[in-house]
């Protein structure tokens, strides 16, 4: 990649979800804010070779956006004059007040995590407005059709514009009911960025997590007693700590068992511990913790870990029993029999994760998990359809290089 | 912006009745502050009468245009700045007239 390409690429991670948040406070209007965000990249791509690229990248594209949506808006003008007076004139109005934050992109969150759209259609606009998201990647993030999940996105943007939800983060009182959609949003979007699901991007999408990780911290100066939100947080942190430990120099995903404990964050490690300990002190007096504190606290048990054979297993599959208690989806219990593997041996690890099978043979992890637990029981031929299964399904470039050299590996 | 208010009934499971005196208390709240366009309560399904004159000549039946157990009992129009208003307001009518209520925006 050249010079101008990786500037382009670079600022689509960085301005994206800003650039699409101005314009639409500008215009009331997320269609024309996506596209007019979209044809500013695309001007770049045009122009950035032979202009050379801006110094300042973002008043650049939000200038061309803003150029581009008042052209779209102009051409509609002759086809509609109506329609087209009434989006002029919401351009001329000043902004109106902030919300508790002036972050447009919190904004942005909170417009399309809105109690008046379904939760499916929420995490697909956000991902989409917010992650910037192709509809592929969000398809597959959700293990559906790209054909319904573009539907589904359109129809929640219908709805935003004709019922008029507004573009605003809500007020102080309203803030905890809207608060966990966002907050599974969020997780989303940081799983994308830690484990990418589309070959054509960098196995990890450190933009995508560097962002979710900067929404929460400012969720969190919002609802600062909110568990989840410092659950949430903390979890992402204790995940982002062990980022660069995660792929090897050859782009293979490295596994935590194999990871290099001295390449983690001892500064993320840090804080995310420390937010735990605070969640603690809170169930010690009685508040029951919620699925993200529980996820947290797990990640703090790997993360006290010097070496993988320190780590106290029990405590892990102690923890995953509470969360199971909450949330019994098939995805969570596959974790769980993954400690269990540890603790118990592969053999009841495995009776649990084939009770799974019907839920998620779409799932790589599920195949993969198995791989690991035949080749560990020494089923060769069994593993290897089992890795097979998991390649023909993964996406990320470093989980396939990973996954294919294990099973070469079998005998 | 106008949102249409259905007021929504269940013959299997009606709301109870006398809620008329928080309606009207709810009413002129809502022209004190501006939101009030139109209200009205609707007389029982039984009552319809669908008209078909697509056709060489029109034809009516007796009843309602769909039959189910819920029915549209009244409505309001209300005028609200956004949803999230019309949505507040929604949550204290279907509190006061003791029914579901649908929020559908104007064109």
């Amino acid at each position: 990649m050249n010079g101008v390409e990786e500037a382009i690429t670079q600022a689509h991670h960085q301005q994206w979800a800003r650039v699409v948040a101005i314009l639409t406070r500008r215009f009331g209007d997320l269609d024309v804010a996506e596209e007019a965000a979209a044809e500013a990249f695309a001007t770049a791509v045009e122009r950035w070779p032979a202009d050379g690229v801006p110094t300042n990248l973002a008043a650049w594209l939000i200038t061309t956006a803003n150029r581009k949506a008042i052209d779209r808006l102009r051409r509609e003008h002759k086809r509609d004059e109506k329609h087209q007076e009434a989006q002029m004139l919401s351009a001329d109005v000043p902004p109106e007040p902030l919300g508790a934050i002036d972050d447009d992109r919190l904004r942005l969150i909170f417009t399309c995590c809105h109690p008046a759209l379904a939760l499916e259609s929420r995490v697909a606009l956000t991902l989409r407005l917010v992650g910037g998201l192709t509809v592929p990647e969000i398809a597959r993030a959700f293990l559906v059709q790209e054909a319904a999940m573009g539907r589904r996105i359109t129809r929640a943007k219908a709805k935003i514009k004709a019922a008029r939800i507004p573009y605003r983060v809500p007020a102080a009182q309203e803030l905890p009911g809207r608060v966990s959609a966002v907050l599974a949003v969020l997780f989303l979007i940081f799983n994308e960025g830690y484990l990418a699901s589309s070959p054509h991007t960098d196995p990890v999408r450190h933009e995508l997590t560097a962002e979710a990780i900067r929404l929460a911290r400012l969720l969190r100066v919002l609802l600062p007693q909110d568990g989840e939100v410092a659950g949430l947080l903390a979890l992402m942190l204790l995940t982002e700590a062990r980022r660069t430990a995660r792929v090897s120099a050859t782009g293979e995903l490295v596994t935590l068992e194999e990871q290099d404990r001295g390449g983690w964050d001892p500064a993320l490690i840090a804080d995310g511990h420390q937010l735990v300990r605070e969640r603690l002190a809170a169930a010690a007096a009685g508040v029951a913790p919620g699925r993200y504190q529980i996820l947290a606290a797990i990640n703090a048990v790997h993360t006290d870990a010097r070496d993988v054979r320190d780590t106290d297993w029990s405590q892990i599959v102690a923890l995953y029993d509470q969360l199971v208690r909450i949330d019994d989806s098939p995805i969570i219990t596959l974790n769980r029999a993954i400690a269990v593997a540890e603790l118990d041996g592969p053999d009841v690890a495995l009776a649990a994760v084939e009770r799974l099978e019907n839920k998620l043979t779409g799932y790589h992890p599920y195949h993969a998990t198995r791989a690991d637990l035949l080749r560990r029981l020494g089923r060769s031929q069994e593993s290897r359809v089992a890795y097979d299964r998991a390649i023909a399904l993964t996406a990320n470039t470093a989980e396939s290089a990973y996954l294919i050299r294990r099973r070469n590996q079998l005998r | 912006m106008q949102y249409l208010i259905s007021v929504i009934d269940d013959k299997g499971n009606p709301g109870s009745t006398d809620r008329q005196p928080a309606i009207s208390a709810f009413n002129e709240r809502l022209m004190a502050d501006g939101h009030w366009v139109f209200a009205g309560g609707l007389a029982d399904t039984d009552a319809a009468t669908v008209i078909d004159n697509r056709g060489e000549r029109a034809v009516f039946s007796d009843g309602p245009f769909v039959e189910s157990k819920e029915y549209l009992a009244g409505v309001w129009v209300w005028e609200a700045p956004d949803l999230d208003v019309a949505l507040r307001l929604a949550t204290e009518a279907s509190k006061i007239c003791d029914r579901k209520v649908e929020v559908r925006p104007f064109l």
